[in-house]
């Protein structure tokens, strides 16, 4: 084989492992990604029924109801609107009411959220990205304090750091 | 008094870096000898002012100094010793002092140890590690004052976050870190290596050690993370996806590249300004990861907390480190001549496509951790990218990778033949085969993924062995040979069958684990996998500084009585945080994972329980990958050649005790 020719075949396999790349991951990006919706807009919209999204607010109080064979239900809201979610399995150590959520999963034809993953932080005072976002963009959000209470140092909420250093 | 002398060290070490940055380019440039010597002395000074400033946070922490905004926030007088000294690094702030300590670490070694480097290479290379410490010097400066004092100290303090409360944590973040900066040294070898327009055997005879300490350190570093999220989270998963996950894996991949590419700088003197791109890039993942975990930008479980001020700071700094020699490359890169040309069947090439393999691996995985941010600012929409994806889009690349690495690393050099090395390894595929059918028969009806793995794995361990059969000559006393064969030969057979072993157990684990959750009444009991569990007992009792809820779990195997497991749900009063404490039954084909959960309405309690096969396989592939990397260290080549004795042994100071 001639220089260019080993030039050429091995530019061609490059171009071959990158374009497969692009390949999936465009092929991957259109199936796996969860866009995030807050109840208003799954209220407004209800997303197809295959549609994996996510769902984030805070759980309405008084509203967890645990069953007996590990299966709960919550409401989840945004202070305007609220969506029902259902969930089998444990629930995150920091799941409380009151509390910032995210959950993932698809919407039910009855309008029930079911739930295969609710994500909680580390952190106690964790508050969804998306959902301060979400409810700073209704007006619902109070700099500094947040909307849900706390009841160690304001320092750990993500606002909260901004304002104190 | 001892805060402040910490905080003074901070500040002089930060105008000893300025001076270090400068004098010796100067020097270097103009041919001053005395010049280009300052940079041993205060890369020197700058190691020993760190450590004076981070003894001195230490010593906070260790005497429950709550005068100090950072003691206060992360520690309480009552927390184990040993995680008040981890608390150090268990905070943005603390954390930042410790990466610039090992900073100046690495930069004291290459001042120490690089005498027989020409001294003007040496001098460029004190420079640049010199810059980047005025850069995180000024951002620790700025914005996380490690020693900001309260006015009126507060008693007691608000305890570090419970999760991190814990052995496998409290060293994760040193060997993350000493693998993060360690690819400093692969980045400023390789900005002084454009600056003085030229790049030897010697030089990746210098760079290749220290890139691999800095990836052994990171595999090290990563595996503890995993280990930790699976018996720590409890749910057992190992590997999330989580953008702060990939940000320590992204500069693994470009290391382990870097490492494969620096072989052939080496030994054939090619790839030379693709190996120097890499060497930018490996730090440069470091500094986004930096910059992804310490700006909150994208959402993560498990973040610093978040500050925008913070952040783009970083933010700076990386486009300032990654652009300027992004710059400086593409205008000398073309100064560097390639000399060896090779075939295109050969281990040049073979390595060119482990390269190409990682490089897009790495590639794939940026684009799935920064999406969510391109969603949000181009599509204005929210959106997460999950490990369906990452399943999916990177998966492949490691499959492709794992087929093709045994073929490659028997490839001899300048030109080969795929038929011969083929004919070689036909054992070797036949028993890979075989036992991924065996693994396909034994399972009834479920994914493919099994097999597979257990396909690649053994294809991998036992191409490996192949090799270094094949190197111990063709008869007599081959295995006296083979014992003697080269640190670096057993290195790289080790770290290939540690991908392998970690290869087939993540295909194991995910594609047989067993879950089970239920209400289980005490004293009631119910199968898992041939495994029958019995809820003994659960008891309330109180911790050094937290309250627990623990249940006895008998394990049992046919009648048998294997153990007692203790699940627990701890409740750290100080934080107001709930943990749950996972028990395992760890064992070598198997692990059983149970954890209790909340009492439930009618009586009973909520318990789920694992079936893991093969999960502790997982680490101890990436413990075997991190022992090929030392084993590769100790290579005479390294101790002998280029007079590098001692450098040879300083990176594989503080390694762990397997």
């Amino acid at each position: 084989m001639t220089r260019k020719a080993k030039r050429l075949t091995s530019i061609a396999a490059i171009l071959l492992v990158i374009g497969a790349a692009a390949g999936l991951v465009l092929t991957a990006l259109s199936d796996s990604v969860a866009f995030f919706n807050s109840p208003t807009d799954i209220v407004a919209s209800a997303p197809a029924p295959s549609q994996r999204i996510r769902l984030g607010g805070l759980v309405e109080e008084g509203s967890v109801v645990r069953g007996g064979s590990q299966k709960v239900t919550f409401r989840v809201t945004d202070t305007i609107e609220s969506v029902p979610v259902t969930y089998t399995g444990l629930l995150p150590d920091l799941f409380r009411e009151g509390q910032g959520v995210v959950t993932e999963g698809t919407l039910g034809p009855d309008n029930i959220f079911v739930a295969d993953t609710v994500l909680a932080k580390h952190d106690e005072n964790y508050m969804p990205k998306e959902v301060v976002d979400d409810l700073k963009a209704r007006g619902l959000w109070e700099e500094g304090t947040g909307v849900v209470k706390s009841d160690t140092e304001p320092a750990q909420t993500p606002t909260a750091t901004g304002a104190s250093s | 008094m001892i805060v402040e002398i910490g905080l003074y060290a901070l500040i002089l070490a930060l105008s000893l870096s300025l001076v270090q940055s400068l004098l010796p380019v100067i020097g270097a440039r103009t041919g001053d000898a005395r010049l280009m010597e300052t940079g041993t002395v205060t890369a020197t000074g700058g190691f020993v002012l760190l450590a004076i400033s981070f003894s001195a946070l230490t010593t906070a922490y260790v005497t429950s100094d709550f005068s100090v905004a950072n003691v206060f926030e992360n520690s309480h007088s009552l927390k184990p010793m040993l995680y008040k000294v981890t608390g150090v690094w268990g905070n943005h702030e603390g954390s930042m002092l410790l990466w610039v300590l090992i900073l100046t670490t690495f930069g004291a070694a290459a001042a120490w140890f690089g005498g027989n480097l020409p001294p003007t290479l040496k001098a460029r290379v004190l420079a640049v590690q010199a810059l980047i410490g005025v850069a995180f010097f000024a951002f620790i400066l700025v914005t996380s004052n490690p020693f900001e004092r309260i006015a009126v100290p507060p008693m007691n303090g608000q305890d570090l976050n419970p999760l991190l409360q814990d052995p496998g944590l409290a060293f994760h973040p040193p060997f993350l870190y000493l693998g993060y900066v360690g690819l400093s040294m692969a980045f400023s070898f390789a900005v002084a290596a454009l600056i003085e327009g030229r790049v030897d055997a010697a030089w990746a005879r210098w760079v290749r050690p220290w890139t691999l300490a800095a990836w052994m350190f990171l595999t090290v570093g990563i595996a503890l993370g995993s280990w930790w999220a699976y018996y720590e989270l409890g749910w057992g998963g190992f590997w999330f996806w989580d953008p702060v996950e990939n940000a320590s894996f992204m500069p693994w991949l470009i290391a382990a590249a870097l490492v494969h590419s620096a072989i052939v700088v080496e030994k054939r003197e090619s790839l030379k300004s693709w190996t120097i791109l890499l060497a930018i890039m490996a730090f440069g993942f470091s500094l986004i990861g930096t910059f992804i975990v310490r700006s909150g930008v994208i959402t993560s479980v498990h973040a610093f907390a978040n500050d925008p001020e913070r952040g783009v700071f970083i933010l700076a700094i990386t486009a300032f480190f990654i652009g300027g020699s992004l710059v400086l490359y593409t205008l000398r890169a073309g100064a560097l001549e390639a000399r060896g040309v090779f075939g295109l069947v050969s281990r040049e090439s073979a390595l060119v496509l482990n390269n190409i393999l990682l490089a897009v691996g790495c590639f794939v995985v940026f684009i799935g951790t920064v999406w969510p941010l391109v969603g949000e600012l181009i599509l204005g929409r929210k959106l997460s990218v999950g490990a369906p994806f990452f399943n999916l889009a990177f998966t492949p690349f490691m499959v492709v990778l794992g087929l093709v690495m045994p073929v490659g690393a028997m490839m001899p050099w300048k030109r080969g033949s795929i038929r011969r090395v083929v004919a070689k390894l036909r054992g070797a595929f036949v028993l890979a085969l075989a036992l991924g059918a065996l693994a396909f028969a034994m399972q009834t009806g479920r994914s493919a993924l099994g097999p597979v793995g257990v396909f690649l794995g053994a294809w991998l361990v036992s191409g490996a062995a192949v090799d270094m059969w094949q190197k111990t000559g063709r008869r007599g006393q081959r295995l006296s040979r083979l014992i003697r064969l080269p640190g670096a030969d057993w290195g790289k057979a080790l770290a290939h069958s540690g991908l392998g072993i970690t290869m087939v157990a993540i295909a194991g684990m995910m594609a047989w684990e067993q879950e089970d959750i239920r209400v289980v009444q005490v004293g009631g009991s119910f199968d898992l996998a041939g495994y029958t569990l019995t809820l003994q007992d659960v008891r309330q009792v109180q911790g050094p500084n937290y309250r627990t809820t623990i249940a006895d779990v008998l394990l049992e195997k046919d009648g048998r009585e294997i153990g007692v497991l203790n699940p627990e749900k701890r409740v750290y009063p100080v934080q107001q945080m709930p943990t749950t404490e996972a028990a395992l039954d760890i064992g070598v084909l198997r692990d059983i994972y149970v954890v209790i959960g909340d009492p439930q309405q009618n009586g009973g309690w909520a318990v789920r329980s694992y079936y893991k096969p093969l999960a502790n396989w997982i680490w101890g592939g990436a413990i075997l990958m991190a022992l090929g990397g030392l084993i590769s260290l100790t290579d005479r080549r390294y101790r002998v050649a280029a007079g590098a004795r001692r450098q040879a042994a300083t990176p594989t100071r503080g390694v762990p005790a397997e």
